[in-house]
């Protein structure tokens, strides 16, 4: 039984079908990468994967509370301290521990500034430790390197790999090469949904009610 | 659900918070009400419950815009509702620490403010009591008018126009009971009603709230 397991998963953005006929599966120990031109739906499909919206076609299976998600947004108050940002979100996941996220993201120094001080790529790497916390096995990430620099970057192939080896899985869309040869690659440009496809379902009233 | 709770509490004292606003606001309503109206002992008793009411209610509405849009915006909103905590219970804690934060503050300073606008001194209790009933539904109920309009720039308008006719309800019974109040008749009949209303968003409002949530998060 895989972690994840998609099968032709269709996704709709604001009515119109993104990408159609997806099917992967997660196991233990495996990331997947999601490549692909902007605006193709790679946000879309995470996001419905995620449980944040429903899939126009297609089914997900995942163990129950088996995904943590992680999106453009960081999710951080700007006036709580680092410290204060990474044990609420240990706390809303059940948990306790915080002090190996803020080691392997290299947060150590930072525990007790505000998060509103630090910059685009601390805030990054706030957020990522933010995966680390929740303790969840599944990581959807969408776009999880933008303003890390170099270092950064390689510290994150190491927690993903780290991840990956405790029997974690991995689902990422990112542009850059990550430093994780072992990762498979699903490029979405092949599965665009057609414009025929588009036609035959036409955003209605009720889809904001289905 | 603590920790959400904390959370808000702990954003509310801080620096850009907003604790404080609605009753800075309460205040001001409160003190220029007389120079409005003119100094008549008489007349300020009269209109002092029907003044004090709306002077809460529109201190509760100023700071509900608030109550989800910082959360969407930053993306907390996002990773609230995948996380193991259900959203309705979300949407009932953040509602409690917005009436935290700003009800209740709002219930204690009001014998206060009452002095300001010569609240007679019998209808003080039932001040009192209506509001510590009456808040808990501005909160509730405004928390389903921020859930609406949760994805909306500037959406506080139509928040407002939302949730004004459903603290009609509240205002009437809460207004009523410390004009009965004042006059030495009895307030038990108001402050029931208030208390049904309010225990009735406290059922329904968590399963509406988080459901217009979870639209607007598509």
């Amino acid at each position: 039984m895989s972690l994840l397991a998609v099968h032709d998963l269709a996704v709709a953005r604001g009515g119109m079908r993104t990408v159609e006929g997806v099917s992967f599966a997660l196991d233990a120990g495996q990331a997947l990468i999601l490549r692909g031109p902007n605006g193709i739906g790679k946000t879309t499909l995470l996001r419905t994967v995620a449980g944040l919206q429903p899939a126009v076609s297609g089914r997900i299976e995942a163990a129950p509370d088996a995904i943590a998600y992680a999106a453009h947004a960081d999710g951080l108050k700007t006036a709580l301290t680092v410290t204060e940002n990474l044990r609420f979100w240990a706390q809303v996941f059940g948990r306790t521990e915080i002090t190996p996220a803020i080691e392997a993201m290299n947060l150590r120094d930072l525990t007790q500034r505000p998060a509103g001080t630090l910059s685009a790529g601390q805030k990054r790497r706030l957020g990522l430790a933010r995966l680390l916390v929740t303790g969840r096995p599944v990581w959807v990430l969408d776009e999880p390197t933008v303003s890390l620099d170099a270092d950064s970057v390689a510290l994150f192939a190491t927690v993903v790999r780290a991840h990956l080896g405790q029997g974690g899985a991995a689902l990422m869309a990112t542009h850059i090469d990550l430093g994780l040869p072992e990762a498979e690659v699903l490029d979405l440009t092949p599965l665009r949904a057609s414009t025929a496809s588009k036609d035959v379902k036409p955003a209605g009233f009720n889809e904001a009610f289905a | 659900m603590i920790a959400l709770l904390m959370r808000d509490l702990r954003l509310a004292t801080r620096a850009g918070g907003g604790f404080g606003l609605g009753l800075a606001f309460f205040l001001i309503v409160c003190t220029l009400v007389p120079f409005g109206v003119g100094p008549q002992a008489e007349m300020l008793s009269r209109i002092a419950p029907g003044i004090l009411w709306i002077g809460a209610l529109l201190a509760c509405l100023l700071s509900l815009d608030r109550l989800f849009a910082l959360d969407f915006e930053d993306g907390s909103l996002d990773l609230l509702a995948t996380a193991p905590l259900p959203l309705e219970g979300g949407v009932a804690v953040k509602a409690a620490a917005h009436w935290i934060a700003t009800g209740l503050p709002l219930v204690v300073a009001a014998p206060l403010f009452g002095m300001l606008l010569h609240l007679p001194s019998q209808a003080v209790p039932y001040l009192l009591i209506s509001l510590l009933i009456g808040t808990p539904a501005l909160s509730m109920l405004g928390a389903f008018g921020a859930a609406i309009t949760v994805g909306l720039r500037r959406g506080g308008l139509l928040l407002s126009l939302l949730v004004l006719p459903l603290y009609v309800p509240t205002l009437l019974f809460g207004a009523e009971a410390v004009r009965r109040g004042a006059a030495g008749m009895d307030a038990i009949t108001p402050l029931v009603f208030q208390a049904a209303i309010t225990l009735l968003t406290l059922a329904l409002i968590p399963f509406a709230a988080a459901a217009a949530l979870r639209i607007n998060l598509r």
